[in-house]
Order: C-alpha cells, then structure tokens, then sequence
C-alpha cells in the first residue's frame, strides 16, 4: 500500500529541552492509527510538526511522495492533511452552521469573493449533510459557544472533515467528554469519516478506545515512539506497558 | 556641534524620560492596563506641585525648603487620584480585554483634562523658584540648569529605589511574581486586589512625582496630560510592556535620538519618538526586553 | 437589506440633500460634515469585525485631506474625482506599506503601532512650513469634471457629491459584510489559528480588511476638507482618532448604517456640548464612552436589539 505519510529523523527543542527526538514513521493510506503516550511525551508536538504549525528542528515530512517540511499550516491543509484539537478551535459567536460553511467556503477557493453572498441554497445542503453524518444537525442554529464540550469536539472534527482530508489526525477526541459518552462519540466520528477513505491518526488516552478502533499504534514517551506496529503488539510491548499503559492505568485506577 | 553637549543633553532628557514612564510600565506589568490616565497623573503632579510652589513663596518661606513640600505635594496627589480612580471606576473592570481597559482609562484622561481645568482653570501656571534658585553651570560650553542636571540623580535614585523594592523586599517580590504569572500568583494565594490597589496607586504616585519634578521647568497648561501620555507610551512600549529595565533603556534610546534630533535635524525632532518605536516593533515586536508567546495549541 | 430599511435609508438621505434648501446652513454643514467623518467610522467597524482597534485612522483621514489641499494648492488640480484617485492611490500605497508590517501585531500593540504612524505624519506636517505647519491651509470647493459651480451651487454638489458616495458605501458594504470575506473577516476575529488551518492567512484577511479602513478614511477626509474648506495636523493628532474610535463604539458594529447615525448623534452632542461650556465637552466625551463600555457594550445599536427581540418574542406568543 503506498504511504500516504512518512516522517525522517523528525526532531524539535525548544531552547533546549527536546520535545520530540528522531521520529520515523510511515503511515499507509487509509490506515486507522492510534497514537498513545503520556501528558508531554510529545505526540501534539508530532501533530503540530506535521501540521505545520511548529517548524522541525531537524528532519523531513513526506506526505504522498512531496517534501511539506516547513509548510505552513494553510498550505498542509489544501493539500489534504486537516486536523481537529485538543481544545476545540471554533468560531465562538457564530452559529454551527455558519462554522461549516466558512469551513466549506474557504475549501473552495483561496480568493474568497468580498461581495458574493456567504450562504447559499448548495452550501448550506452540503453542511447539513456533513452535519447530520456526525449527529449534529439538531445544533444546526446553535451558537457554538454555548454548546456542551463533546457536541463542540464533534463539530471540531466535521470541520476539519469538510476538506475532505486523505490524512485526519485527531487531537484527544475524546478528552473532556464524561467516561459513558465516549464511545459514543467515537462511533460517531468514525462513522462521520468513514466513507471518506482518509487515513486517520487519532491520540488517545482511554486505552479502551485504542483497542477497539486502531489498527495500528504509534507509542510516545520521552519525545520519542518507544513502539509501532499492530494493536496488540504495541499494547503488549514491555516498554510500553511500563512507560504508557503503566501511567494510563495508574489514571483509571485514582478514578 | 559638541558630541559631549548632545549627550547630557539626551541624559537630561532620558532621565526625564525615564521618572515620567516607570508608572506606566509598572502597571501595565502587574495589572496588564496600559493607563492612559498616567497623562492626567503627570498634570494632576504638576498643577499641584505649581499650587504649593506658588503658595510656598507667597509666604516668603526659605527657598530651599519648598522642594519637600511641592514633590511630596504631588507625590501624596497622585496616591489620592489613583486609589479613586482605582477603587472607583478600574475595579468594576478587572478581567475585561487589555484594549477595553486602554478605552476605559482613556475615558478617565478625558473627564481629568476638564476635571484640572474645573480645578485650576485654563490659565497657565508658573512655579519657576525652585528651577532657577539652583542656578546653573558652565559645562561643555554650553549653560545647563543645575536643577535638570540634579534631575539625572533623582532619575537615578528612583530606579535604584525601585530596584530595591522590586527585588529586596517581599511585596516587590510579590509584585514580580504577579508581573510573571497572575494566574499561579491567585492560585498560589495572592492577594491579587491588595497588590492591584498598591500598585496602581504608586504607579499613579510616579507619574504625578514627574509632573511635580517638572513643573518648575515648564509653563503648566491644560492639555499637557494628553501630550505626555503618548510620549510615555512610546518609551514603555519599546523598552517593553511591564519591564522597568526596559523603560530605563528606552527612555536612553528616546532620550538620546531626540538629543542628536534637535541638535543636527531640527526638523525630525518631533516624530524621532515614533519613528524609534516603529523601529524598534518592527525588530522585536514586543519591545526590546520582553519575549513573544507562542500560542499552545 | 431589507426593502423596509432600504427605503429608509433613501428617505434620510433624500431629505438631506433636500434639506440643502429648507434647512438653516449650520444643519446642512453637521449633516455633511457628519457623513463625511462617518466613511472613517466605517473603516473601524470594519476593524472592529476582524478583531482589531485602530488609533491611527487619523493618518489616512489626514492624507485625504491634505492630498485634496496640495492637489489644490500647489498643483493646480481642482477635479473632485481627480483628487479622489490621487488619495486613494496614495493611501493604497501607505496601507499597503504599513499593512505588511501591522498585520502581525494585535490587541494593544496594533492600536499603538497605528497611533505611532499618525503621529509621525503629524510630526512630519508640523515641521513643514510650505504646508503651514499647526494652521494648515484652506481648501476650495472641487469642479466636476470641470465643471466649476458658484458657491452655493458648490456646496449643494459636495452634498450630493457625499450623499452619493455615502449610499453607494452603505449599499456596498453591507454586502461586504454578508459576504464570504465578510464571514471570514468576522471567523479570523473570533480564531485565527483555525483560519490558517482551513486553507486562508489570517494576517492577509487582516490586511485587506485594514487597506479598505484605509481607503474610507481617506475619502471621508477629502469629503472633510471640501465641506470644511480647511485642513490642519490636528487631523492626525491621536486624539481626532480616539474620537473616531468612541463614535465606533457609540454605533456599535452590528450594522453598516450605525456609523452614520451616530457620527451624526456625535456632531449634535459635540455642537450643544460646545455651546454650554467648551471646558466640559471632553468630561461628556469620556463619561459617555465609559456608560457605553459598562453598559453598552454594542453601541446604540444593540439597543434596536432589544426591542426587535421583544418584537419577535411578541408575535410568537401572539
């Protein structure tokens, strides 16, 4: 299978102290991957690299064969890497559909036109199919800042579905959503993305939820990947067992 | 010209510079308000220090003593402007956007302005005394007034004053930690309103202690609260937001371009201010001593 | 907009003009000067929706002035339309200088990065004598297309001349708002860093939005100085651009025809101020601009909020 993304000796500090340390992976078109490591291990910062919102210390990123190291975060985006966040990054005052359609405005075309009007009959079809695919359709005139966190996480991770990205990687989708919702919400989104043949790399820290939907799994620790492979390798690797699971079952057992 | 003149010239200026703009940064470094009203605390120094000045001589008294009263006369106005302004109108404020607050404060500057002239009126007021009682001295060639060049040393004890509390004593070291994080500072049990209300009040006391210092060189008039205030922003903002070291170095850079300014290009006098902080955010956006954050996403 | 305010609109405007005739001439003056001064509000608003506070306006509002002076006075070029596109040409120099520096500051660096160039053409203007210094010098009424006018006729024109722009500006701007740049202008405000991860440079979205200000300011001096027959550095003096700043707040930015209105308030309350007692006009300013930032946040205009909401909530329950 051809690689949709591959990183080479991937390397970023900040003034010092190394927050991600000769990262190689290579990730295969439409491939599920988990992505686990504790708080500060370095896994956002890999995102962050990639997305080209941090410029690499050192290292290459080859995405479909092009050299993107180094590209700002607008350009990964239109050639199809999107990406969803941590804390969700909308457009608070504006209505949720108004946040898909800037989404899908902006996708189209790069000069935005300063007289044609925002909304139109197509566009607002378009949204609402997207919308409705992640179950959100209910919160369509909504203003986002009112809405509970797990619906702003979704409607964060349809935006960035709006692009119709080949690589969707996934900030923590499901932090800041109550134990019982979570799989829920995943089943949503995967079943949001499904049909869309992209590659999806989502960071988790529940390890409930890697088993259940990623193939394959990439292991932080340290600023670096300690392990990757397939599933139930990665999560029975000692190494990952002592640095990873270690900390994340020690979390559930204080809950 | 004679370099040596150009560059007490600009020494005089900067330590002016200098006692006008500490307030400033002060506050904006613990409270995170850029105050616009420094402007009226700068008039409010000056028209009281010029009321003591004239009331002072009125009664004949030693010239020598006048300079307790009228400094430490503006030095208390400023206190009292302050802890009203602050308990008055900032508090009901605090947590609003940093652009919000400079709207707020500028408010405040404008009610001020007519406020001084409801107080002392539109005519101009002289407190010239303890200018010229210093008399003056023959340096470089050229005739300087003892009381600019004793300005120097005032400039430089204050700093030195400032150092200390900032750094020696254990409410200055509070204030630092509060200038660093404000957050941790609350979370950490800060007094956070006990340390706004101080400092705002000797912000205010430092601003009003350079419209006093200055009074007796210039003619007092209405306006000059507006004039001063963008003067004062410019040195902060290229020293740096909330940096006391960097309104030091700014006040040297400011006060020595425009030296050499009216010296050798009369003509670039008024605007070498501005074109310094133009420079200088075009080099280092966010002043020459305080670093950008990267935002975390 | 909606026919409702569309006709509206037209009906002001149209007694304006009309006004010229029926109107004592201190009216007219305030009318026109206050929709002259209303195109550099607008500019704000526009700053306002992607996020940002200008305290520099002054310095395109005093290039248009003074461009339509020197064209005037030292080149000989009295065409209206002549002079426009000399302004905007200028500015669009300007802006697009200062823009590429600007649009990488924000909040309290940006409003004083902005102030800092008005002050230096201030400065500038100051220390030129052939350009009078602090007196300035007096304008003339333009010709149109050659077309030279008495000067009642004159001022009729400059009426017109404003009022047209004026609609057409409202008209246009308002799609603009609507619009999809519109839209994007108001998500860069709300997040940036979304934007750039949608496939659009914020900053560049802020620099289009900011050469636009730029454009409407420096119309809205040339219109000044016309109306006014003067122009002076005060144009570019920080203050005259907080003014600009508290009549931005006074409208709010909810929509495009407050800016109008409330330059038009503006001049009213700066005019009966003056005539009560010239030492209290900037206690009102500042008194006005605190009750409108404790308690109205959104300008006038969010109080037409209220009672729509009221309105909507009445016919559903009707």
């Amino acid at each position: 299978m051809p690689l949709i993304l591959e990183t080479k000796s991937l390397c970023k500090s900040f003034d010092g102290v190394i927050a991600a340390d000769n990262i190689n992976v290579a990730i295969e078109q439409s491939e599920l991957i988990g992505v686990i490591g504790a708080n500060g291990a370095g896994k956002t910062t890999f995102v962050n690299m990639i997305t080209g919102y941090l410029k690499p210390s050192n290292g290459k990123i080859i995405y479909n064969g092009e050299d993107i190291t180094g590209f700002p975060p607008r350009v990964i985006t239109r050639k199809g890497i999107s990406r969803s966040f941590q804390i969700p990054q909308l457009f608070e005052e504006l209505t949720v559909l108004d946040n898909m359609i800037v989404a899908q405005t902006i996708k189209n075309k790069i000069f935005v036109d300063p007289l044609l009007p925002f909304k139109n009959m197509r566009k607002v079809e378009i949204a609402k199919d997207v919308l409705k695919k992640f179950n959100l359709l209910r919160y369509l005139d909504e203003i986002v800042t009112k809405l509970p966190q797990g619906i702003k996480k979704l409607l964060d991770i349809a935006m960035a579905v709006v692009g119709e990205p080949k690589l969707l990687l996934l900030d923590e989708p499901t932090s800041g959503v109550a134990i019982e919702e979570k799989f829920e919400l995943m089943d949503i989104v995967m079943s949001g993305i499904k049909d869309t043949g992209a590659a999806i790399l989502f960071i988790e820290h529940d390890m409930d939820i890697i088993e259940k939907y990623s193939e394959k799994v990439l292991a932080f620790y340290d600023g670096r990947i300690i392990a990757q492979g397939y599933t139930s390798d990665v999560l029975n690797n000692e190494q990952v067992k002592k640095f990873v699971i270690g900390f994340e079952i020690g979390k559930e057992e204080i809950n | 010209m004679n370099i040596l003149v150009i560059l007490l010239d600009g020494l005089v200026y900067s330590s002016w510079l200098f006692i006008v703009s500490t307030g400033l940064t002060l506050i904006y470094g613990v409270m995170r308000i850029l105050n616009m009203a420094h402007g009226s605390m700068y008039a409010i120094g000056a028209y009281t220090a010029a009321t003591i000045v004239g009331i002072y001589f009125n009664h004949g008294f030693v010239p020598w003593g006048s300079y307790f009263f009228f400094i430490s006369g503006a030095m208390f106005a400023g206190i009292i402007a302050g802890l009203l302004i602050e308990r008055g109108i900032l508090r009901i404020m605090y947590g609003s956007d940093e652009v919000i607050m400079i709207l707020v404060t500028y408010a405040i500057l404008l009610i001020l302005e007519d406020v001084i002239k409801f107080i002392w009126g539109v005519e101009g007021y002289f407190a010239y005394q303890p200018y010229t009682y210093l008399g003056r001295s023959h340096i470089f060639g050229i005739s300087f007034t003892n009381y600019d060049l004793y300005l120097i040393i005032v400039a430089a004890i204050i700093g030195v004053i400032l150092w200390l509390w900032l750094n020696k004593t254990r409410f200055g070291k509070l204030l630092i930690a509060v200038i660093n994080d404000q957050e941790i500072s609350v979370a950490m049990g800060i007094n956070v309103t006990k340390v706004y209300i101080i400092t705002f009040a000797i912000g205010c006391m430092l601003g009003a202690l350079a419209g006093g210092l200055t009074a007796p060189g210039i003619s007092i008039v209405p306006g000059m609260g507006i004039q001063i205030i963008i003067v004062a922003f410019a040195v902060v903002v290229i020293g740096g937001l909330g940096s006391i070291g960097g309104a030091l170095i700014g006040s040297l850079l400011v006060g020595m371009a425009r030296a050499f300014a009216v010296h050798l290009f009369p003509q670039i006098e008024l605007f070498v201010i501005y074109g310094v902080m133009a420079l200088v955010l075009a080099i280092r956006p966010h002043g020459l001593f305080v670093r950008a954050k990267v935002r975390k996403i | 907009m909606d026919k409702k305010t569309h006709m509206i609109l037209l009906c002001c405007l149209l007694l304006i003009l009309i006004g010229n005739f029926i109107f004592p001439k201190w009216l007219t003056f305030l009318f026109n000067i206050s929709l002259a001064k209303a195109f550099i509000v607008l500019g704000l608003v526009i700053l306002m929706r992607v996020g940002l506070v200008s305290f520099g306006q002054g310095l395109y509002y005093c290039i248009g002035g003074y461009v339509a002076g020197i064209c005037q006075k030292f080149f000989g070029i009295n065409d209206f339309f002549m002079i426009l596109l000399i302004g905007i040409f200028i500015s669009l120099i300007v802006s697009f200088l200062l823009g590429l520096l600007l649009c990488n500051y924000r909040d309290i660096f940006f409003a004083m990065f902005t102030l800092a160039f008005s002050m230096i053409l201030y400065g500038i203007i100051v220390k030129t004598e052939t350009l009078g210094s602090t007196d300035g010098f007096n304008v003339k009424l333009p010709t149109y297309f050659t077309i030279s006018s008495s000067f009642a006729t004159g001022k009729f024109l400059i009426l017109l001349i404003t009022i047209l722009i004026a609609y057409f500006v409202i008209i246009y701007i308002r799609k603009f708002f609507n619009s999809e740049l519109g839209y994007i202008s108001l998500s860069t405000k709300e997040n940036e860093i979304r934007v750039e991860y949608l496939g659009i440079s914020p900053k560049i979205v802020i620099f289009i939005n900011y050469s636009l200000a730029a454009i409407l300011a420096t119309v809205g001096g040339a219109l000044t100085a016309f109306v006014s027959g003067h122009v002076d550095p005060d144009m570019a003096y920080w203050t005259t651009s907080g003014e600009f700043v508290f009549v931005a707040l006074l409208g709010g930015t909810m929509h495009v025809i407050a800016p109008f209105i409330a330059s038009i308030l503006f001049e009213f309350i700066h005019m009966y101020a003056y005539d009560i007692s010239p030492n209290t006009w900037q206690i009102i300013l500042g008194s006005i601009l605190l009750l409108i930032i404790i308690f109205l946040p959104r300008g006038l205009w969010s109080i037409g909020e209220i009672f729509r909401k009221k309105e909507v909530k009445d016919a559903s329950n009707s």
